[in-house]
């Protein structure tokens, strides 16, 4: 298994505290001044040239947020967050809105390249071919082999830097396709109509304390749409990147499916390694027409924290999807390993008849990270089925908490929901958590409920070191296959990049 | 090629002895067999030379080519060329047998400094390998020893121990939960191991196993220590005799 092998080289060439992606980006920004009051929302919808609508909708939003409280029922704790203390926009200079990637500071690519994020179209559509592949004949050892072999498949990017979105790949070609794909900015001034009809729709504007702060301030994030009918060409993807100091980021990502369109769509985070906490509060939201599928896929990487609890991202998150039409059906897929405190749960709102839910989740935490994460899955609509499977692994000293809710409307005749929690403990000073809510208001519902917890037994690593493979690898190898029912859902070129991630970020965990 | 010298050694947590001054001679090419009643410390001496933590060696010396290894880990010592055959294999869920068998050979090549396998001379070994245990490759594709049955289980584990070709094989009860059948697959791929380089050690509770795996040598373990020792023949003395005697003789 290459990938596990690549995971251990890669543990032993950083330390503890080295997160590969914490180094800096100097870049001349532009900034608001700190704080949040009226002119900075004021100032941000300037920015973005934004019609009185937007900003009307930005500003009643923080009438509303002024009013709302912090939640505290998760099972996380950290300081009270001084929202006066963050810059709520900072935007790479010289970037009014690139149209090719010529237009883009070289410094940003240089970044984006070192995060290993295909922005160079032409090497994409070169189809560079990743050597050293071997077909297997049986197919029984074609894991980890035929994903690297896709590594020529085309993905489009946008890439969003901080609080502006830098830059988007293969526009053109998605067009051809009818797919307009862009930043939530451009949205706003080139498709007024549809971000009209649906921002605020899945999740509404003072959904909860930090979607509203998001509806007031969000500076970018992506917009998608696939008219009937259309099945994407290609996957669309992406990054976030939270560079500045300080400075919390707010992104918007809004992805419409019309009827029988199909798309899969990833988002790939990470941050320098800083002392100091930042905020990081997105919405996402997804919308689902009669026959359509989106397909969301999460690979989350920011900065966690060093060994001792100090610094990292608090990421407070609120994604929502809406199976609106009949036989809809909406995926998410997320494999968490970053970010200091984790408040996290992708939804579906099964509405339409035969409607379908999924959430596959794989949630590491290490050091003194704290992860409370889950999914609803409300269904409305009848036949509507839902699976829900999460596989959380803690441990150092972290809090892993699994948080979910399931439940049928009195019209959600014969609804369906499997749910499987399986948690994983690595070492004893670290805490694995259960938390569903299942409620049924009919009585043909049929919801099942699973869940374990287990420890890597030293029974287990004992046999694996016994035949030859090093403690490190061991674990890997152990967890590894934890995780696989999860891994199996995630596109191919991620599986192996998350299978990675995951031996990274439980490296040190040994001992 | 493997020498223990008055070993003693006892259990971590709290501090039972179970091994009493044992001493044991095999040699390259030789086939020991380790027999004792329920209790004698045999499973605990194939952990011990596997390098299990839980157990804590307070004297004595094992060494291995002249070598001691006793400051080993278990995977260092399987990488020297260690094996031990479990009696109760570990199930490794979501890592297909296959999958497995590739980490672990190539994790042993590296360990040496070689290269890893290639997939078509991997998948080459692998079938040849699997065809004489009678092992398919759907149950390789299946994940390690979940739900396998225990002759499943124990055929998977001679299959490794041929892959992974060491030059010391311990195997513990490897004849339990065997119906005759699967006993004689087993024991056939143990037999077609024996080579004037590599030393095999068998722990068996009964004559049954040394029938298929004929012995140079057998040595009676009671209390932590080897009582008697002598050719085949002591086992059969002691299939028919128990081990009363040899225990009131030793005493």
């Amino acid at each position: 298994m290459p990938a596990v092998q690549e995971t251990i080289d890669q543990v032993r060439l950083i330390d503890v505290d080295q997160y590969k992606y914490g180094f800096e980006t100097s870049i001349e920004m532009d900034k608001a001044p700190k704080g949040l009051n009226e002119d900075i929302i004021r100032f941000i919808s300037a920015k973005k040239d934004e019609p009185q609508w937007m900003l009307d909708w930005r500003l009643d939003a923080f009438e509303r947020w002024k009013t709302q409280e912090e939640p505290d029922w998760a099972r996380v704790d950290y300081p009270k967050i001084d929202f006066q203390d963050i810059y709520y926009y900072a935007a790479p200079k010289s970037t009014p809105g690139p149209t090719s990637l010529a237009e883009v500071d070289p410094e940003l690519l240089r970044t984006y390249e070192k995060l290993g994020i295909p922005l160079r179209e032409q090497e994409i559509l070169a189809g560079v071919k990743k050597p050293g592949h071997e077909e297997s004949e049986d197919g029984v050892l074609a894991d980890s082999e035929s994903q690297s072999a896709n590594g020529g498949r085309r993905v489009a990017v946008d890439a969003v830097f901080d609080s502006v979105s830098v830059v988007t790949t293969f526009k053109k070609e998605l067009a051809k396709a009818g797919v307009i794909f862009c930043s939530i900015s451009e949205a706003i001034r080139e498709y007024p109509d549809l971000v009209k009809k649906y921002l605020g729709s899945v999740v509404p504007q003072s959904d909860n304390y930090y979607a509203t702060l998001n509806s007031a301030v969000f500076t970018d994030g992506s917009f998608v749409f696939v008219p009937k009918g259309v099945r994407c060409p290609m996957e669309l993807s992406t990054y976030f990147r939270i560079n500045e100091k300080n400075t919390g980021q707010f992104e918007r990502t809004l992805i419409i499916a019309e009827e029988g369109a199909y798309v899969s769509y990833l988002e790939g985070c990470t941050a320098p390694q800083r002392d100091e906490n930042q905020l990081h509060a997105a919405v996402v939201e997804l919308v689902a027409l009669d026959d359509a599928e989106i397909k969301y896929s999460t690979v989350q990487n920011w900065y966690p924290g060093d060994s001792q609890g100090k610094g990292g991202i608090y990421n407070f998150v609120t994604k929502r999807g809406d199976c609106r039409g009949d036989r809809s059906k909406i995926s998410w897929t997320q494999v968490e390993t970053g970010s200091a405190i984790t408040w996290k749960y992708p939804s579906c709102i099964l509405r339409g008849d035969d409607s379908r839910g999924e959430f596959y989740s794989i949630a590491v935490s290490n050091g003194y990270q704290q992860i409370d994460s889950g999914t609803k899955m409300l269904h409305l609509g009848k036949n509507t089925s839902s699976r829900i499977i999460s596989k959380g692994i803690a441990a150092g000293f972290s809090q892993n908490t699994y948080r979910g809710q399931v439940s049928a409307h009195r019209k959600a005749t014969n609804a369906r929901n499997f749910t499987q929690c399986d948690s994983l403990l690595i070492g004893d000073q670290c805490g694995a958590h259960t938390v569903p809510y299942i409620e049924a208001k009919n009585a043909t519902t049929q919801f099942e409920h699973e869940a374990t917890t287990s420890k890597i037994s030293d029974d287990q690593k004992f046999y694996v070191m016994q035949r030859g493979i090093p403690e490190e690898e061991a674990i890997a190898l152990i967890v590894n296959g934890f995780v696989k029912d999860v891994i199996q859902e995630l596109p191919m070129e991620f599986a192996v990049e998350a299978q990675k991630l995951i031996g990274i970020s439980l490296e040190g965990s040994v001992g | 090629m493997l020498e223990i010298k008055n070993l003693h050694a006892r259990i971590a947590d709290e501090g039972t002895e179970i091994i009493r001054g044992l001493n044991l001679t095999v040699k390259a090419g030789e086939v020991a067999a380790i027999m004792g009643p329920n209790g004698s410390g045999k499973s605990t001496l194939s952990y011990i030379l596997a390098g299990r933590e839980d157990y804590e060696v307070t004297e004595g010396e094992i060494l291995f080519n002249g070598e001691s290894i006793l400051e080993m880990d278990p995977a260092e010592r399987a990488a020297s060329g260690i094996f031990l055959a479990f009696q109760y294999p570990m199930e490794i869920p979501g890592v297909a047998t296959m999958e497995f068998l590739k980490v672990a050979m190539n994790a042993q090549r590296k360990a040496r400094g070689e290269e890893p396998l290639k997939i078509p001379e991997l998948l080459k070994r692998v079938k040849e390998a699997s065809g004489a245990l009678n092992i398919d490759m759907a149950m390789l594709k299946r994940p390690l020893n979940v739900g396998f049955s225990g002759g499943e289980k124990k055929r998977a584990e001679i299959l490794q121990m041929q892959l992974l070709e060491p030059k010391l094989c311990v195997l513990d009860e490897t004849d339990s939960g065997l119906d005759i059948d699967a006993l004689k697959i087993v024991s056939d791929g143990v037999n077609a191991l024996r080579s004037p380089d590599r030393a095999v050690v068998v722990i068996t509770h009964y004559q049954r196993l040394l029938e298929h795996i004929v012995p140079d040598s057998v040595h009676v373990l009671y209390k932590g220590r080897i009582i008697k020792s002598g050719d085949k023949s002591l086992a059969m003395n002691l299939e028919e005799n128990g081990y009363a005697g040899i225990i009131g003789e030793a005493a």
